[in-house]
């Protein structure tokens, strides 16, 4: 029965890590049209900053803020000077965006060698929280709470501002928003930059449970992948939905049937392309 | 090279030197030529740490030698697999066919070993590699093969002896990556541990890249303590959610999952993780303290299994050198030569080889503790002349499978 329960609870603060992985991909991929197959870098490179960062003596917090801004600012130029002259082409796009995935993958390799580093957990948050006489890691309780408080700036954003009425726009019919005067490239920068900058503090935040070393970016990637096929590309509520829905597949799934834990958490992915194909809550196909 | 300066020979420094040859004029004498060593390392990917760490182990060796074994120059030839065993044929192919060279340290990696070990046993090429398949030494030997730091359940036969005997535990959890050495290391565990009375209540395989255990980690309940087989950067992460998930037993671990090199990465977390390995920082021989010394000058870290491991390795290709008169032409005289070294002051202790090519040395079970600001590794127990089948009966072993995900099999 407690086993049942702290995977429940696991499977929350899992998915909260992973909603803030996955939000930025489904922005770009909703958007832009863009498979961004760097975010796994993104979210790599993002933990390597702050590990920098904290060695010079910044705080968490700070750290994970800052070290986002890092790669937003890497995102932008990506953006401006590769991606934007691909535009339409996916092929090509998926073939940049994975040789840049390579690329980050072998500075960070000489900045930072290939030692695994440790992000410890910030002060505070250290050491468990009592649920129901059960013990929880406060920090990754935390996390759960960060990805909702996320989750509702995000929707706010985009359901309550002009910025978010725009990308809405954008993400709906490019073509007819150019027509009615959205400067659509001018918001690719923006949602680029800003799903960047996601993905580069998700890897802060992830940093004291998985700490950084070569081979990350592999590892979340397809996850964030997993996500928003789930829940729908450009959707915020299907990453939402689609990260807790991973996150249980994924605790559950390497409990109760360890062999097949890969099977469990794709085969609804196929499932969802071949049934459903703009997933659970996307706006428009594929 | 011609100019009789110690080089070490990339492919930058290669080109360079080549160009530079062309220039200046012919020695008037031929020279002997240099002993050529290949080094199939990984210099990118996941695996990239331990394969620096090996060029790193390598590079100290010869240069303490000045770059001379038994008389004749080195030039060795560093190659970089990827960590993908058609890379890991790919550079084999180019070291032995186009380089020509006289022996192959590396590769890291059991399954790169496996890529290679058939083609490099037809081109008669010598290879000294830490990778720790198991029947690379037993159900398949390759002759020209030869290991100086232990399979995979060598470590850990001493480790569940240990743990029956000395810490008296009764029953375990064994949690390793889902891959071949894991496996191996397990098997080993379980087999020595279970003959000396214990009971292993479960086995735990978290594939290889497990960005979160708690799931594992969930199903841990109803034991003395733990087992963990982690490689590469997993028991960094594996420990932290260890404790941080409030988990209180005591966590024992193979040699990748408390090495030396790692415990700079480590938390408080780590402190009490008893691991068993072939290398120590604290072993007392001088072989070592130049090791750690130079290791410390040249890179500021101090060596691990990987770099000990080569350090380890150099030593043994020079031992053979010495009994061969410096000459690697004959290639069965020089397997022979490498297999029948036995040396006493190495980074390890003393160790020999058996019949198979496979080391008979010291096995060390160690403690992590914090001394200072620093973790360290002390040595609690010391097992001497560890063979490969520990002290079961060569052709009994044999008999047996390999050690796999499910042999032994769990008993119900």
């Amino acid at each position: 029965m407690s086993l049942w329960f702290v995977l429940a609870v696991n499977s929350i603060t899992f998915g909260g890590l992973l909603f803030l992985l996955s939000a930025g991909f489904s922005l770009i991929f909703g958007l832009m049209r863009i498979p961004n197959l760097t975010h796994g870098s993104f979210f790599m490179l993002g933990a390597y900053f702050a590990t920098s960062l904290i060695a010079r003596g910044l705080d968490f917090w700070t750290a994970a803020l800052v070290a986002g801004l890092g790669v937003a600012l890497l995102g932008g130029i990506v953006e401006r000077l590769i991606l934007r002259r691909l535009a339409g082409a996916e092929l090509a796009q998926v073939l940049v965006t994975l040789g840049l995935s390579f690329m980050v993958a072998d500075v960070c390799l000489m900045v930072w060698t290939g030692d695994p580093i440790r992000i410890a957990t910030p002060g505070a948050l250290t050491g468990a929280t009592s649920i129901f006489g059960l013990g929880f890691p406060t920090y990754r309780l935390a996390i759960s709470v960060i990805a909702v408080a996320f989750a509702i700036g995000l929707w706010a954003l985009l359901e309550r501002t002009r910025l978010g009425a725009m990308i809405r726009a954008g993400v709906d019919d490019p073509a007819m928003a150019r027509v009615v005067g959205i400067r659509v490239s001018r918001l690719f920068t923006i949602v680029f930059c800003l799903g960047a900058w996601l993905a580069g503090f998700a890897g802060v935040i992830g940093g004291p449970i998985l700490s950084v070393y070569p081979g990350l970016d592999g590892e979340m990637l397809p996850l964030a992948l997993v996500v928003v096929i789930l829940g729908g590309s450009g959707s915020l509520l299907g990453s939402l939905v689609g990260s807790f829905v991973v996150g249980f597949l994924y605790n559950f799934g390497q409990a109760m049937l360890p062999e097949l834990a890969y099977v469990v958490l794709f085969l609804p992915m196929l499932l969802v392309l071949v049934v459903r194909p703009q997933g659970l809550f996307g706006r428009q196909a594929v | 090279m011609k100019n009789g300066r110690p080089l070490t020979i990339t492919r930058r420094t290669f080109l360079a030197g080549a160009a530079l040859a062309v220039t200046m004029p012919a020695p008037a004498f031929a020279q002997q030529k240099p002993v050529k060593i290949g080094l199939l390392t990984v210099k990118t990917g996941p695996l990239a740490a331990g394969g620096i760490q090996m060029e790193q182990g390598t590079q100290c060796f010869l240069k303490d030698r000045s770059f001379t074994l038994a008389g004749r120059k080195v030039e060795l030839i560093v190659a970089d697999t990827g960590g993908n065993p058609a890379g890991t044929k790919t550079k084999t192919q180019e070291l032995t066919e186009r380089d020509q060279v006289d022996m192959i340290f590396g590769p890291l990696a059991a399954f790169e070993l496996l890529a290679i070990s058939d083609y490099a046993a037809q081109a008669k090429m010598p290879i000294l590699s830490l990778a720790a398949a198991e029947d690379m030494t037993q159900r398949k030997p390759n002759p020209y093969f030869v290991r100086a730091s232990g399979t995979s359940a060598q470590y850990m036969h001493p480790l569940a002896d240990y743990a029956a005997k000395d810490l008296k535990f009764k029953r375990l959890i064994t949690l390793a990556d889902d891959f071949a050495f894991g496996h191996e290391q397990m098997g080993g565990f379980q087999r020595v541990f279970e003959d000396a009375g214990g009971r292993i209540v479960k086995k735990l395989w978290p594939p290889l890249t497990t960005p979160d255990y708690t799931p594992y980690l969930a199903q841990i309940s109803g034991a003395d303590a733990i087992v963990q087989g982690f490689a590469g950067s997993n028991p960094l992460k594996f420990m932290k959610q260890y404790k941080d998930q409030g988990l209180k037993l005591p966590v024992l671990g193979g040699a990748p999952a408390g090495d030396d090199a790692l415990l700079k990465s480590f938390g408080d977390e780590a402190v009490g993780m008893i691991s068993s390995n072939f290398y120590s920082n604290d072993v007392d021989t001088p072989s070592n303290k130049k090791l750690i010394e130079r290791m410390v000058r040249e890179y500021g870290n101090i060596p691990g299994t990987y770099s000990a491991g080569l350090y380890i390795n150099g030593m043994v290709a020079e031992a053979a050198l010495e009994k061969t008169g410096g000459k690697t032409d004959d290639r069965e005289a020089f397997v022979k030569a490498l297999r029948s070294v036995s040396l006493t002051d190495t980074p390890r202790g003393p160790f020999k080889f058996d019949h198979l090519g496979n080391v008979v040395g010291s096995f060390y079970i160690r403690r992590i503790e914090r001394k200072s600001d620093k973790l360290v590794n002390t040595t609690i127990k010391t097992y001497k002349d560890v063979s490969q089948f520990w002290t079961y009966e060569e052709k009994w072993f044999l008999s047996q499978p390999v050690y796999s995900r499910d042999y032994p099999p769990l008993k119900s």
